[in-house]
């Protein structure tokens, strides 16, 4: 959509902008909870050990740790009693794969407890915010209300089946029942699970080059951002450079991605505008071509994004909400661990997960001032939604980006007498999980891996600890293999 | 539907389970409306659902985006926790098993062994055969040879989602990796698997849910149409439902986003809607639950045929549809009659020629009608 409107040189109306924006922070809202409670952490909790927990200790923990309601005796209860009820019939389904007993599981039953109870709570919660995409974008996850040049959504406050004060309250009212949740119960559970794995900000840092791009535009033509984006070089934030517009160089001229390692026909490394990809599968090489996941790269080099790249970044450029919840948690996670931790930890695989709890906070924030700005606007009277694109004869080439909940997605098209000519797209999943490049530098998981122990080579949950602190947004094979080079293992990450 | 105490043993297991009665046959009894089934139904839904080994299922992603199993968190009734932790017991699902690699491989092993010819398996996603199907594997082995393998152990195979009913997205052309519908890859392989499709982009989480109750509760699968897909959901144009029907029948139409007519909630036909030729509960059943107008053409977007093989991913956005049976009419009947005397609503569209295109029950209906109209005419 944004490729397609920067071809053309077309304007968004502003409430299209808005709307799209509350769309994508609620989605990413969403997405957020869904992956640290329901994808991520039975990497660190120990269902079965919660089973074990004494219920009142663990609501006292949880009252000791935050003000949320949701932490009664009585509640902690009902979960635990639900967990032991299942595994008491012996049927353990998607569970009975765990890795309950692990050596590299640490934390005690009662934080084992109280991680489990927030796991069956954030179901709710994850459903609520989600219903803010049902109601703009006709059906999750696949909306369908975004059209080239605005939303198809019709704004009209004297009229029964369009976007009116009834379906604006109904998404004010999810808006504000999940910030509760998000400020009480997961940026607090993940900074003690920080806390509680201290040593784990010792690894996983791997590419410390991050990229990010602004987004949640607030005028018509993507110059001013509620959320600043920008590349970090080397770990270094003294070496920030920001991105400030859809127009900006920077950004488009830099990217690159390269097929040598991958499956498809040649060696070559092009900027997306330039590419054609032909499959050309050879099965696994070491050395040469296996993966069918390309190596996007910036100024050359590969480039971590996501939640902590974004974070990371936003920091940088001095935006409040992010300092103020990246202050909020780091305090939490050095009262707790007794030491005072500073940003430096965030690049690890536990600073990518707490990073990803500050995103969601920030999000949280940021739905709330968007959801504002719609309405102020509606009241000066525009209710434009939509700007008609023509197609020009000739050649067009556009790009649009997007910091999706996985990091910096951007999509780049070449348009000739109306007709789609190139298209490419370079996602998150990509950048983060691409093979080695052109000049054979590892990929950002491949580099998030070394170094990491692994108590049990026959389970090695510390692999997918890492792994899974980038929110792969695919099935991805993970080859370990020992120094003498035979396979040892193969995990399947997803 | 009678009260829940006269069956103390199912109230008992429902309290194990921690879900409150009032709940639980609350949901209950939405299955059975949701399935056009008699009221009293509820509890024989929630025998089998209370049935101490919960079924197993196994869920195998193929060249899939997860949006299918993504629609599935946002069921409320049931949630997915209580369908996993209290209905059936999902084995398998590779987004959300706690083990991964070979912890979840060895527990897939395991499962279809114990529950060979009694699970029933999930597909979400195409199944890529160009080039023997390099273009997709999980663990080493092809996408294609686990479909095979796994389905003909299975007691019956659901299809979620548009790819795997019928190829959806990844078989647009020039489907690169030869992307497959599952019922074609069983064909092919003549495996006699009973196949249920149920298709659109995402499914809604209803019509999944309510076929594997169905099935729980039943022992058989529901009825399908040709095209193997559910009739309770699938039986009806989207056209035939859609509470923007009226603006059809009478000429009003949106031309442009955000145009005067589109502002009115005007039909969507000129955008390009494919309701008309589209076979879906969308519009009655709506998605996530947030109330009226929660459906593409309700927020305003046309439909664009997502679940019809041929239309979806296929026809461009705003071309417009093929109208299968239903034209607007030329003429409107007059409805408000002398009282007493006049024709009904009903009749009115008949007269209307509108009815004709009913189906079963309808059709009987409508000349039940048509003799009525005829008599009250000749008294007159």
């Amino acid at each position: 959509m944004r490729s397609v409107e920067n071809a053309l040189g077309l304007e968004v109306p502003l409430n299209a902008q808005y709307i799209r924006n509350i769309i994508m922070g609620a989605h990413a809202v969403h997405d957020h909870i869904v992956h640290f409670y329901h994808l991520a952490a039975l990497d660190w909790v120990d269902i079965v050990s919660a089973l074990k927990a004494d219920a009142r200790a663990t609501a006292a923990l949880g009252q000791k740790l935050s003000s949320w309601a949701g932490n009664s005796y009585e509640a902690v209860k009902t979960s635990q009693d639900k967990l032991k009820t299942f595994v008491a019939s012996g049927q353990l389904g998607i569970y009975g794969s765990g890795y309950w007993g692990h050596p590299a599981m640490k934390l005690s039953h009662e934080v084992n407890m109280l991680a489990a109870h927030h796991y069956l709570q954030a179901l709710e919660y994850q459903r609520e915010i989600n219903k803010v995409v049902g109601i703009l974008g006709s059906k999750t996850p696949h909306i369908q209300n975004v059209a080239v040049g605005g939303v198809a959504n019709a704004i009209n406050m004297d009229s029964p089946t369009t976007l009116n004060m009834e379906r604006l309250y109904y998404i004010k009212t999810l808006i504000d029942k999940v910030g509760d949740f998000v400020e009480n119960v997961m940026l607090i559970d993940t900074a003690a699970v920080g806390a509680f794995y201290a040593e784990w900000t010792n690894y996983g840092a791997g590419v410390m080059n991050y990229l990010s791009v602004p987004d949640m535009p607030m005028d018509t033509k993507g110059t001013v951002f509620a959320l600043p984006g920008g590349y970090i070089a080397d770990g270094d934030v003294g070496k920030f450079t920001a991105i400030k517009s859809y127009n900006d160089s920077f950004f488009r001229d830099n990217v690159r991605e390269s097929i040598k390692h991958s499956w498809y026909d040649g060696e070559w490394n092009k900027h997306p505008w330039e590419e054609e990809t032909v499959p050309k599968y050879t099965d696994f090489q070491d050395n040469g071509k296996y993966s069918w996941v390309k190596a996007p790269n910036f100024m050359g080099k590969p480039a971590q994004v996501g939640p902590l790249a974004n974070v990371l970044c936003m920091y940088v450029a001095g935006h409040a909400p992010t300092k103020k919840y990246v202050d909020k948690a780091l305090a939490l996670v050095s009262s707790l661990a007794g030491a005072k931790v500073g940003i430096g930890a965030l690049h690890s695989s536990i600073g990518r997960i707490a990073a990803r709890s500050v995103r969601c906070a920030v999000l949280y924030d940021t739905l709330k001032t968007q959801w504002q700005a719609l309405v102020d606007n509606i009241a000066k009277g525009d209710v434009k939604t939509f700007n008609p694109p023509t197609f020009p004869k000739g050649e067009q080439r556009g790009y649009g980006y997007h910091e999706a909940p996985r990091g910096a997605l951007s999509h780049w098209i070449v348009i000739k007498d109306g007709i789609i000519k190139n298209y490419q797209a370079v996602v998150p999943g990509t950048w983060n999980s691409g093979p080695r490049n052109h000049t054979d530098a590892p990929g950002v998981y491949e580099a998030a891996l070394v170094g990491t122990p692994v108590a049990d080579p026959e389970k090695p949950l510390e692999v997918l600890r890492t792994i899974h602190s980038f929110d792969p947004c695919i099935a991805c094979a993970i080859h370990l293999v020992d120094k003498d080079r035979h396979e040892i293992v193969r995990v399947k990450a997803v | 539907m009678s009260d829940l105490k006269d069956y103390p043993d199912i109230a008992d297991g429902i309290e194990k389970k921690g879900i409150s009665r009032r709940d639980f046959m609350k949901f209950c009894t939405g299955v059975a409306v949701t399935l056009g089934l008699p009221f009293g139904m509820g509890t024989q839904i929630a025998e089998a659902v209370l049935n101490p080994k919960r079924p197993p299922v196994i869920w195998l992603a193929a060249q899939a985006c997860t949006g299918c199993t993504e629609a599935l968190l946002r069921s409320n009734h049931p949630t997915l926790e209580h369908l996993i932790l209290d209905l059936i017991s999902l084995e398998y699902h590779e987004t959300l098993n706690a083990g991964s690699g070979k912890q979840a491989e060895d527990w897939l092993r395991k499962t279809i062994k114990e529950n060979k010819g009694k699970y029933i398996l999930v597909v979400d996603g195409s199944i890529p055969v160009k080039d023997g199907g390099i273009y997709g594997k999980i663990g080493g082995k092809t996408m294609l040879s686990l479909c095979e393998d796994m389905s003909s152990q299975a007691a019956a195979v659901i299809a979620i989602g548009s790819c795997a009913s019928w190829g959806g997205m990844p078989s647009a052309d020039p489907n690169p990796t030869g992307a497959t519908p599952v019922y074609q890859v069983l064909q092919n392989k003549g495996i006699k698997t009973p196949v249920i499709n149920i298709p659109t982009c995402p499914p809604n989480p209803y019509n999944f849910l309510s076929t594997v109750l169905y099935y729980l509760t039943f022992k058989k699968l529901p009825e399908l149409d040709d095209k193997l897909r559910p009739k309770f959901a699938f039986s009806r144009l989207i056209h035939d439902n859609c509470e923007r029907r009226p603006h059809f029948d009478a000429g009003r139409f949106a031309v442009q986003f955000g145009d005067e007519g589109h502002r009115k909630g005007y039909c969507l036909y000129k955008l390009g809607c494919k309701g008309p030729e589209t076979h879906n509960n969308c519009p009655t059943l709506l998605f996530n639950d947030v109330g009226s107008g929660a459906w593409p053409v309700g927020t305003g977007h046309p439909c664009f045929g997502c679940s019809e093989k041929g239309v979806g991913f296929t026809v461009p956005l705003h071309t417009p549809a093929k109208l299968k049976d239903i034209t607007p009419p030329v003429n409107f009947p007059g409805i408000a009659e002398k009282r007493g005397k006049g024709v009904t609503v009903a009749a009115a569209a008949v007269v209307a020629g509108l009815a004709g295109a009913a189906i079963g029950a309808g059709v009987a209906t409508s000349k039940k009608l048509d003799k009525k109209k005829t008599g009250s005419e000749s008294k007159e």
